[in-house]
């Protein structure tokens, strides 16, 4: 068919062209991705003006007219843009607050310390993980207890020794022993009684008896600090010790808590969710005053909390609740072949939780734990409201002291704080984004 | 013995036995040293104190409050506050969200980075924070009371709050709110007719011109009808004259509060990032097939959006989007950091005055908690409703 000197078929492939120009190139991104239709240009044009409407003043006020130093308030009277020098001169009451200042290495031996603990923990390929968690939840806390109040506690006891003995360290230490032999008696009544090893049960027992006994020892002992009022704690010390304290404390708790709602027992699911939904159903304000104004009411004669602690224990139980649903979704994402697995084994309810289904769900729920900690670092500013001065509080209180009053200092003030508190939050958020993937990944 | 101590149904009985023993206990002890300190500092417990004369001011009421009112009235006019606040905020948060979070998905990039950096920010920065920038920042330095800043004409900003227009209801009013419900009757009724003729015939008659007709019209004429008993009662601003009767008049317009606006703002625009994000989440999980195979019958983009996407997204979207109001109420007892009196305001100052700690604070616990239990009553039955349906 092929008539002699002509093709239909071209035999040889013709060479690519290039692309339109207008398609390739900066130019060709624009007409994509900014004017591809009539009211996408116009809203590109619109959102353009109202972003250099918006940015350019704020450019203005924190970078081009700012003031970057001076010693008084004279620097930034006159001036239009941020009072840079006041936040310069107030740092350290923003990060200490009225901490005295000759103390203020332990507070940053406590930061240090947090910081090595923290670091390889957020690492996935650094090992050691398990010592880490205990060097965090167990090392860190204590020697950030004395080195931030002092230590040297006095422990005077008085449970039912009261009417026998003076108040003193030995009867504190006499009601303890009494304690803690009644209980690994009735452990090993129990073990015996059920047919269990003794030696199992009490073992476990007297390490975590000793071991709380120890840390009560290391509290009472004289180190030589100068004691420290939580009173004149404030700035990010107390942001952090709130947030801080606020979340340890709460992991265990939620953990109970998320565990009781899914158990079989009714009177223990039902006081669990109770719980719960009591919890999350107020407002973190309502629970704050609760805690500064009922706790006293709830406590016998002669006990009473300062403000910080009553502040951690509001703050502890509010978010205990909100992590106890956060885990309750890891749980329930355990696929029952787990469960039913370790009882085939023949693992008891706690074994099971512990070393099978606990493990995995937890690791699940990383995301939802980092997220419920955002939510509560930024929840701590509400401390304000019980009159006391974190982070947020501190910057409050300064932008009216008369040293530094001027019509920019406040703005100044919270410009700076929102930074702080958003490079916070926004790490650890892109952190939690950075575990959900490396999860998805494992996972798939 | 052994057996009966390992039997798991005996265990769990005993183990709950024991529960709500200290459970008991515990809670028992701490109602007896309440009882013991109220008495220590001479506080009769129970509710009476709320008929005692409150004689404190609240700056703003939706129903008569004076100096002389109750505890109970003065609590009352918080929780409507607390109720007007939360509810203007939903309603604002909600168009913000999702006006933003359908712009995150925007192919427009600039769009769709605007829309992210707005959430990102606002996100990551506290409440309180953010409450304190716009109370303190940015309404404290607005011109004084005999100045003022207008915007579009209408809406005037100073030191005293924002004046804006009242709606004032004449005589013959109601003839306008009765046309509007009428409208309202027909609009379902043609809707109802403009469906079945559908599904008879195949074609579609104009209901959304009909139905805007009817909405506008009708009022419109009972407007006039009844000799437009409907007008605004502008705020009146004297710049000249005796230097006292200067600047906005007070029996004119109507004045917004700052302390209301600063938490409306503040509220408005935190919780917008969450509902944009619940709507970001929702609009996305819906599987692009759906979109594709609505394209491919012929249907128009407004048309995917509002046949097929919007119902399967909402189905995702509300759950937590009424979480996200919730916590916009919770939140909205941030109003005590600037003196807005809402329930937990007001409440903070009847338990300063009269020291019924337990009482004010079961009153807080009742509202907020009743108003959890409704929403989640109200979510119950509506997911009921929408959750798929299943052979």
């Amino acid at each position: 068919m092929n008539a002699q000197g002509q093709t239909f078929v071209s035999d040889a492939i013709l060479p690519a062209q290039p692309p339109p120009r207008n398609s390739v190139g900066v130019v060709g991104w624009m007409r994509q991705n900014l004017f591809s239709t009539p009211l996408n240009s116009l809203m590109t044009i619109v959102l353009l003006v109202f972003v250099i409407w918006a940015v350019t003043p704020f450019i203005r006020f924190t970078l081009i007219n700012a003031t970057w130093s001076g010693s008084d308030r004279q620097a930034c009277l006159q001036s239009t843009g941020a009072c840079w020098a006041y936040v310069k001169a107030y740092l350290p009451q923003f990060i200490y607050g009225r901490y005295p200042i000759d103390q203020r290495w332990r507070v940053d031996t406590v930061f240090v310390m947090l910081v090595i603990g923290m670091i390889p923990m957020l690492i996935p390929r650094v090992p050691y993980k398990q010592l880490n968690v205990l060097y965090l939840l167990a090392c860190f806390p204590v020697v950030a207890f004395i080195l931030l109040t002092g230590g040297n506690h006095r422990y005077t006891g008085g449970l039912f020794l009261g009417g026998v003995m003076p108040p003193s360290p030995l009867r504190f230490a006499l009601e303890y022993a009494i304690v803690s032999a009644l209980l690994l008696f009735a452990a090993g009544l129990f073990a015996r009684l059920s047919g269990k090893p003794v030696r199992g049960s009490g073992r476990t027992l007297g390490v975590v008896l000793g071991c709380i006994a120890i840390v009560l020892v290391l509290f009472g002992v004289d180190f030589g600090l100068v004691p420290v009022e939580t009173a004149n704690w404030g700035g990010l010390l107390v942001t952090l010790v709130v947030a801080i304290t606020g979340m340890v404390a709460s992991l265990p708790l939620g953990i109970l808590l998320a565990l009781g709602r899914r158990s079989e027992m009714p009177v223990v699911k039902l006081a669990s969710t109770l719980f719960i939904e009591v919890w999350r159903g107020v407002p973190l304000i309502t629970v704050l005053f609760m805690a500064s104004v009922m706790l006293p009411l709830f406590l016998p004669e002669g006990v009473t909390f300062d403000k910080l602690l009553r502040a951690l224990i509001g703050v502890a139980l509010f978010e205990a609740a909100y992590m106890a649903e956060t885990i309750r979704g890891g749980l329930q994402a355990i696929p029952r072949g787990q469960y039913e697995g370790a009882k085939a084994l023949g693992l008891s309810y706690w074994q099971m939780m512990r070393m099978i289904v606990l493990p995995q769900s937890l690791r699940i729920v990383i995301p939802g734990i980092v997220g419920s900690f955002i939510s509560l670092f930024k929840d701590t500013t509400l401390v304000i409201i019980i009159g006391l001065y974190d982070f947020l509080g501190q910057i409050q209180a300064s932008a009216n002291d008369a040293k530094w009053a001027s019509p920019v200092t406040g703005l100044t003030g919270y410009i700076f704080a929102a930074m702080v508190f958003w490079a916070f939050c926004f790490s650890m958020s892109r952190y939690a984004a950075f575990t959900e993937r490396r999860l998805d990944r494992g996972r798939r | 013995m052994a057996t009966l101590l390992n039997n798991p149904t005996i265990r769990g009985y005993a183990f709950q036995i024991a529960f709500v023993l200290v459970l008991g206990w515990f809670v028992w002890d701490i109602i007896d040293n309440t009882a013991r300190n109220l008495q220590k500092a001479n506080i009769a417990a129970g509710y009476g104190f709320l008929d005692r004369t409150a004689g404190f001011g609240i700056v703003q009421k939706l129903v008569p409050y004076t100096e002389a009112s109750s505890y109970g009235r003065a609590l009352y006019v918080g929780l409507l506050n607390t109720l007007l606040v939360a509810g203007l905020g939903i309603l604002f948060a909600s168009i913000l969200g999702f006006i933003v979070g359908v712009a995150r998905l925007s192919p427009n990039w600039l769009v769709s980075r605007v829309a992210t950096a707005y959430v990102e920010i606002l996100r990551n920065i506290p409440l309180l924070l953010q409450l304190f920038f716009w109370y303190f920042a940015v309404l404290r330095a607005v011109p004084g009371m005999r100045e003022k800043w207008t915007l579009f004409g209408v809406f005037h900003l100073n030191i005293g709050g924002l004046h804006i227009p009242k709606l004032v209801l004449g005589e013959g009013a109601w003839t306008v709110a009765a046309a509007v419900l009428i409208a309202v009757a027909i609009m379902v009724f043609l809707s109802r007719w403009g469906r079945a003729r559908q599904n008879r015939t195949g074609r579609r008659p104009p209901i959304g011109l009909l139905n805007t007709v009817v909405l506008f019209g009708l009022p419109l004429i009972a407007f006039f009808a009844a000799g437009r008993p409907l007008y605004f009662d502008v705020p009146v601003f004297n710049e000249t004259g005796p230097l006292l009767r200067r600047g906005f008049q007070p029996d004119a317009g109507m004045t917004i509060v700052p302390e209301f606006v600063g938490l409306l703002l503040a509220l408005s625009l935190y919780t917008a990032t969450y509902i944009a994000e619940v709507v970001r989440s929702g609009v996305q999980a819906v599987n692009r097939g759906q979109t594709e195979a609505a394209a491919s019958l012929g249907l128009l983009p407004r048309q995917i959006l509002r046949l097929v996407v919007l119902p399967q997204a909402l189905r995702i979207i509300i759950p937590p989007l009424t979480n996200q109001y919730l916590n916009l109420t919770k939140n909205s007892s941030l109003a005590v950091a600037v003196a807005y009196p809402d329930l937990v305001s007001v409440g903070g100052t009847v338990l300063n005055q009269t020291g019924q700690a337990v009482e004010v604070v079961s009153i807080w616990m009742l509202f907020y908690l009743g108003l959890s239990f409704l929403t989640s009553a109200v979510m119950g039955y509506f997911n009921k409703r929408v959750a798929l349906v299943e052979r």
